[in-house]
This record gives C-alpha cells, structure tokens and sequence, in this order.
C-alpha cells in the first residue's frame, strides 16, 4: 500500500473546491461514463481525466493506476470475446468446443469487450482522482449532519488505512534485518501474520483510548438536540461544557462563500453530465455492437468528443487562489 | 478546590495481582505544572489513566479509591465525560490522531461533544493559533513530522480549553529542538491561561526548571512530593537514577543546592568563583585527554579494513525530495559513532541504506561484514508468544535473557524488550561489523539507557563498530566516540563527541551546557573533574562550597 495514493492537500484548482463540488464533480464524469458508449466518447473522457490528474498534481499516481486498471480490464475483454457469440463479423475460429458450441471469436465481441473496459477504466480513473484530490475528513463532515458515529467511523477507518500500511511495513523491514532473514514457510508466515494482527489490535486499543479521551462515548450529531449525554451531571467543567451546548441556536456559522473554483467545478460537473446526457437521449454518438457493429463518426460525435475534455478540463485552467 | 485529587488510591490491572498504584493520596491545585518522576513501570503512565478515568474505565482492573477531576469522581463519570475538564497526550502521536486532516483532528472533540459549528470553527481556529499550527490546518495528518505532529495532538487535547492537561512523556519521539518547543509551550499554556499540566518525563532535565512540583513515583507509591529543588536534594540520596545530570555533576564536585535548570547552575558556579572560562568564539572547544581520539586516526589510514563505508550516498525519491545528499561516512572496528540532527535530518535513511535495506540512488556503500540494524520499534521482531522462542538458548544467556524465557516477549519492560530485540538482530552466530541503532532510546529510563550505552560500549570494545542515531546528547556521550550532526541530508559537523557535544545549544549534554563547553566536558564525571581543577586553581575557595 502506497501512501501516495491518498488525499493531499495540494495546491491545484481541484484540491481548493470544496469537497462537496468535489465529489459532485467526480460523480458526474462516473455518470458520463455509464452514460455513454461510444468508445471514441469514452477514450475522450479518459483522456480528459488523465489531464485533469496532471493539472492535479496527481498524474503519475493516476498514470500508475491507469496501469493497474489495464491488468483488471484485460481479461474483460477477452472473456466477452470467449463468451460472446452475438457478432456476425468471424475473425478466428476455434472450431466445435463441445457442450459451448462453435469457437467462433468475432469483431463485434472484442470491440464490445473494449467498450466495457473502457468504461470500468474510466470509473477506475475517477474513483482514484477523487479519492485523491477531495477531502475525505470535509465530505464527512457534511454527512456527520446526518449520522455523526456513523460518518465518524468512516472517516476513522479511511484514516487508518494508510497507518495500518505502514505498521505493514515496517514489520516486513524490521523482520528483513534479522541474520536469517525474513520468516519463511507456512509457520513462519503464520507466525508473521499472528504478529500483524497483534501490532493492529494493540494500535486499535490505543486508537481507542483516543477517540474515549476526545469524548465519542459521549458524540451527539453537531445540529445538537441532547448536549451530550451526561454532561449535565454536574461538576465545575463539564457543567460549562453543557451551557454551551445550550447556547447552540444562538451562535451561527456564517456560510462559506462559494469560491471561483466552486463554481467553476459545479458549473463543470452540470455541463459533464448534460452532454453525457444528451448524447445518450438524443442519440448523438450512440454505439451498437451486436449483431453488426454500429459506431457512426459524424459530427455530432465530433463535437460530443471534443466538448467533454473542455468541460472537464476549463475549470483546471483557473490556477488563482489554489495554494493550501 | 482541587483541580485533581487521589484519595487512598489503590488500582491493579486486570489479570495481575500485582498494585500499580498503591495507596496513592495527592491533590493537585488550579495553575500547577506538576511533574511526575520515577523508573519505567513505576506508575507514572498508570496514576495518569487514573487521572483521566481511562483507569479503570477503558483498562479495567481494581480500583480502590477516589480520584476527583475538578470535583467529579472518575467512577461516576469516564473518560468521554470528563473530557471537557482534562485533556490527554500520550507518548505515541500516531495513534493520537485519527482523523484525515489537522483541521478535523483540532475539530474532533468539540464535535464530539456538540458544540455548533460556529464553536467548532472558532475553538479550532484559537487553539492552531495558540499552538502555532494554523498554517498545518488544511495538511493532511500522515504528513506531518514527528513533531508537528505531537503538537497538533496536544492542540486536540486542548481545544475544549480543559482545566487540566495530562500528558504522557509527549518528548520521547521529539528531537531536542521539538522537544524544547513543546516544554516552552506547556509553560506557556501554565503561565497564560492558568492550565494546570501534570506531565510525565524521563529526561527531567528538560522540564525541571519549569515545573512547580515533582512527584516521585516509586512500585506505584509517591516516594516524594515536593519543589524541584527538594525533589533533587532528595533523590541525590533516595533515588540516585533520577537524578539530572547538573545535579550529579553539582553532587560530584560537593555544590550545593544541586541545579534545577542550566541557569540555576550557571548562576550558583559564577557566584563561587567556579565558571570555567569558555572557549573563545571560532575556538574549538579542547579535545580532552581522557577521549581516545583512534578513530581520527582510523579514518585518515586507508590501511586499515572499514566495517563500513559510504561513499557520495544519495537518496532521491521520485517525485519527491532527496532525503540523502551525498553522504559520506566511514566507519573503522571498534568505532563507535552517534548520529544526530532534527527529525527528519535522514538518519533513519541513512541506517537504512548502512543495513543494505536500501539502494543509494547514487553513491555507493562497502561492508566490512554484516550490518545488524536494530529499527525503532523493538516489537516488530517478537513472532512468537515465548521469549525462548525468539532466540536459541545461547543467545538468551549471552544476552542475561534467560530468567525471562518463559514470558511474552510483549510483556518485557521497554529495556528488556530494547535488549532482546538487539539479540535477535545480532543473532547468535558471527559478531556483526556493524551494530546500528535507530532512537534505541525512546520511552527508556535512566538506568535503562546506561544498561544499552554499557552494552554497545563492550560490542565496540570487541570490535564491532557502533552506530546510533540518537536524540539524546546524554546517551550519545555515554556510547559514542564521535558525532556525525545530519541536517537536510547532509552531513554537516562530523568530529569526536568532545567538540561536538560540548559547544552546542541543542545538540549538547546538559553538563556542557552549564559548563559553557569548557574542557570538552560532557558527562558529569568529567565535568566534576574539571571543576575540581578549577577549584585548585583558583586564588581562595568560598566558604561552604565544598562538602
């Protein structure tokens, strides 16, 4: 587990939106991508993305995953191109495979096996570019509105990932630099793993202890009907503790202005999925597969292809007030 | 009324007969800075569990007694709601903090007892100002430093603004220049805002002359109460281990009263007549005699076979920074060297690459045989539930392990853990060439470090050169010859522990430190010494100093 592949704040356009616009954002290019099918369309949006992650600061992390994706997306494409059998384009046959039938492998199979793959990259790419450039800890604040334990244990555990990593870590390190090297064998990995386990309980134990001292036991969500349980027992510090909770309604947060990026990004995440949208109801670079290829590039097409890298990537062009 | 109070506290943890604190009756007043002293495993983290309910709340156990936090009884009310009026640092920052950014770890507690968003973002935004981590607030929590992240930590214990602050040896990860940092805060916090702080240290040096009050802790009973000034008068006879080094080299050379801070001592040698002159400004402090200076010599002769040698080593992270930036280092037998600079300066990295567990992105290294690394945490090499497990029983009785044999390896103190976890590296075979050390130090006691400093000094008195990264100027001076000082990658200073140590503000022993570097005295021993040759050689002694 890399420690690269989670959020920084990092000084780009995307990272200074807020986490919401954020998450908005990276939910509509997930939509474009289950909306369209067009592998032109698609490649687009990938592209576009890959960009975005450039203009992120976060390229060579979504480069690396782009990699890891093709290992998943491969045999996509080939188990369409073994199991499908709706193509009438035959570029290879196999011959009688028993209780499958004829081998036939076809053009339609694989391209619609592209197209799939395309799309699960693309969900892959995004996935990643958002988990890297929107602030877990900010999005769950906003659902701490609805469920704070809940949204809390969430953001606990999406913390402890990359610590639990390292604890991995340093224990294979540590177990390299004894004079036989590291365990090896069933036992000795048994033994490694009993060791792993014990290093993450006894770190959770302590993550434990914390979050008692920061008084979770005693959580109420923030909108605050209750003041925390047992605060009102009495006693010099608490006591205040619970008058404060009291006050609440009197106190108000002045709301946050939306920023340049804000909007922009909104802006960006409305015009994504309308083209996406449009696209797919008004039939502008629709894709058939089967039985016979049907992958029109017209104009339409065209402008659809070229209009979604600009509506993902305008917003990145705006380089003002992103440092942290 | 008390901000916290023991009343006949009696607590044993759970599956053990055994007390950890017994008997323990004290009360702590509104705006005290209070320290606790004594040995590891004495009580000083359990009476702080107590103080905040995590005893027995959390860990379980008997408990006897009543502990009362401004005025609330801890069996009534636990940890989560007594935490408006106490806040707590541990030693381990890591697990301190559990949310994603600076911002939401400050927020976490204020949330969590249901303050509306406008008092979460105020309360935030006054602690990052107080602690000074207002430009950390939007930086993720796996970023930050060692002590960057210590402070934000104490900033989440201090952002419902508690009465009262407990804090578990918050200095024992923290290089000297965090560490001072972080005590000048505290006594801020004290002075300031009237916060009572109970702290809890090996290194007394650090924060003697801050504190109010010293409570020695002794098999979980309070073996004293008193000023710092009572507390050294007393432990110069009851309890010789927690004695500070100004204090030693004040009983060794017969002053009275024994110091409380580098000041303290400066101010009472100048008062008798004894300040030593300091060296001249750009004059090295004087090698002295009783330093061998071999390794010089050593690392001039290319005769001679080096048990390890770094030549132009760089490490360069893609995408990222150089942590290492050409360094060169050579290590002759029997050498030992201590390694020291800020966190984050690439020691560890540097041990790394001397271990061979790293490839130097350029540069090169040579071994004069195996490299044993022993890693900061001694517990990620215990794989088994036996001591006896873990090493051949050759290994155990060289390394005086063997009456533990039948324990957990987990359940050792940290000095035994520290020795079982440098027998299991060594292993039971052929001597290493090299023994390299990375913080052995962190959580030890006193005693527990002079045990190591005594057993890496016989390792390089057999011939096995020693190598220890430390931010410790006192152990450093007890088990190395020679100071390599890393900065930003780099090897900035590199000479023997004489000069090294004795000139410096942070990187210096507190002996050098009163004795303005004079002498290249670093240890209290040879501090006395030269003392008592100042003595002889000064016109007419002052009635009363001596004896």
């Amino acid at each position: 587990m890399n420690r690269a592949l989670f959020y920084r704040r990092l000084p780009s356009p995307l990272h200074a939106a807020r986490a919401g616009v954020g998450a908005l954002w990276a939910a509509a290019l997930g939509a474009a991508a289950l909306l369209l099918y067009h592998p032109l369309a698609l490649l687009a949006l990938g592209l576009a993305l890959l960009g975005a992650g450039v203009a992120a600061g976060v390229g060579h992390e979504l480069r690396r995953t782009l990699r890891t994706a093709l290992m998943v997306v491969l045999p996509i494409v080939v188990i369409n191109v073994l199991v499908a059998r709706d193509g009438l384009t035959v570029f290879a046959r196999l011959g009688d495979l028993g209780p499958f039938g004829q081998g036939n492998l076809t053009v339609e199979a694989l391209v619609y096996g592209v197209v799939i793959a395309l799309k699960v990259t693309v969900l892959i790419l995004v996935t990643t570019l958002a988990s890297l450039t929107v602030d877990p800890d900010e999005l769950l604040a906003l659902l701490r509105r609805l469920a704070f334990r809940s949204a809390l244990t969430a953001s606990l555990a999406t913390r402890m990932v990359p610590v639990l990593a390292a604890d991995s870590q340093r224990l294979a390190e540590a177990q390299r630099t004894r004079p036989e090297g590291p365990a090896r064998g069933a036992r000795g990995r048994v033994a490694l793993f009993a060791a792993v386990l014990g290093g993450s309980l006894d770190r959770a134990m302590d993550v434990a202890a914390t979050l008692e001292l920061r008084g979770f036991a005693a959580a109420t969500d923030s909108r605050g009907q209750g003041g925390g349980r047992g605060l009102g027992r009495g006693g010099q510090g608490l006591g205040r503790s619970g008058r404060r909770g009291g006050r609440r309604g009197r106190v108000r947060r002045p709301a946050r202005p939306w920023s340049r990026h804000d909007l922009a990004f909104a802006a960006s995440a409305v015009a994504v999925f309308a083209l996406a949208l449009a696209g797919r109801l008004s039939g502008v670079a629709s894709f058939d597969a089967y039985p016979q290829l049907h992958m029109p590039l017209d104009v339409g097409t065209l402008v659809l292809c070229l209009a979604l890298p600009l509506a993902v990537l305008l917003p990145m062009c705006d380089r003002r007030g992103i440092e942290p | 009324m008390s901000v916290l109070s023991f009343e006949e506290v009696n607590y044993s943890y759970p599956s053990t007969q055994t007390l950890a604190l017994e008997g323990v009756s004290l009360e702590i007043e509104p705006g005290e800075l209070c320290l606790l002293a004594g040995l590891s495993g004495h009580g000083k983290s359990t009476l702080l569990r107590a103080a905040c309910g995590l005893a027995p709340h959390f860990h379980g156990g008997h408990f006897a007694g009543r502990v009362r936090i401004c005025g609330l009884d801890t069996r009534e009310h636990g940890p989560s709601h007594l935490g408006g009026a106490v806040g707590v640092l541990l030693q381990d920052p890591e697990t301190q903090l559990v949310m994603n950014s600076v911002r939401a770890e400050l927020a976490l507690a204020l949330e969590s007892r249901g303050h509306s968003p406008a008092e979460v973002a105020r309360g935030v935004e006054e602690v990052a100002l107080a602690l000074g981590v207002d430009h950390l607030l939007d930086r993720s929590t796996h970023e930050l430093s060692g002590g960057e992240k210590q402070r934000v930590a104490l900033g989440a214990a201090l952002a419902g603004k508690p009465k009262l602050v407990l804090l578990d040896e918050p200095t024992s990860q923290l290089d000297p220049v965090a560490a001072d940092e972080l005590i000048g805060l505290l006594w801020r916090l004290n002075q300031e805002w009237e916060t009572t702080i109970v702290l809890s240290e090996h290194r007394l040096e650090r924060c003697l002359a801050v504190a109010d009050r010293v409570i020695a802790l002794h098999g979980g009973r309070v073996a004293h109460d008193g000023s710092p000034s009572a507390f050294l008068e007393w432990s110069a006879s009851h309890a010789p281990a927690l004695q500070t080094p100004g204090a030693k080299l004040f009983s060794l050379a017969g002053l009275s009263p024994p110091p409380v801070g580098v000041k303290q001592a400066r101010a009472t040698l100048r008062s008798h007549g004894l300040l030593p002159p300091e060296p001249e400004p750009g004059q090295a402090a004087d090698t002295p005699t009783h330093l061998p200076v071999r390794s010089r010599r050593r690392r001039r002769s290319p005769a001679v076979a080096q048990a390890l040698q770094m030549r132009g080593v760089w490490h360069e992270l893609r995408h990222g920074p150089a942590i290492l930036r050409g360094v060169d280092l050579t290590l002759a037998p029997g050498e030992s060297v201590a390694l020291m600079g800020r966190n984050g300066a690439g020691k560890s990295t540097l041990l790394r690459h001397a271990a061979g567990l790293l490839e130097p992105t350029r540069g090169g290294v040579q071994w004069g045989g195996r490299v044993a690394l022993l890693l900061q945490n001694p517990g990620d090499y215990f794989l088994h539930e036996h001591v006896r497990d873990e090493l051949s029983a050759t290994a155990l009785e060289r390394a005086g392990l063997t009456p533990m044999a039948e324990r957990n390896p987990r359940d050792l103190s940290g000095g035994e853990r520290q020795r079982l976890a440098l027998a299991i590296v060594t292993g039971d075979g052929e001597p290493p060439a090299v023994v390299a050390l990375d913080e052995p130090t962190r959580g030890m006691d006193r005693e527990a470090k002079a045990t190591l400093a005594a057993e890496l000094r016989r390792r390089a008195k057999q011939g096995q050169a020693v190598l220890v990264a430390t931010h410790d100027p006192e152990f450093a001076c007890a088990c190395a010859e020679r100071v390599v000082l890393l900065a930003d990658g780099r090897v900035i200073a590199d000479g023997p522990a004489a000069e090294l140590l004795a000139g410096g503000w942070y990187f210096a022993t507190e002996t050098a430190r009163i004795l303005g570097g004079a002498g290249g005295a670093l240890g209290p021993e040879q501090g006395a010494a030269l003392l008592s040759g100042t003595e002889r050689s000064m016109p007419k002694v002052p009635a009363g100093v001596s004896g």
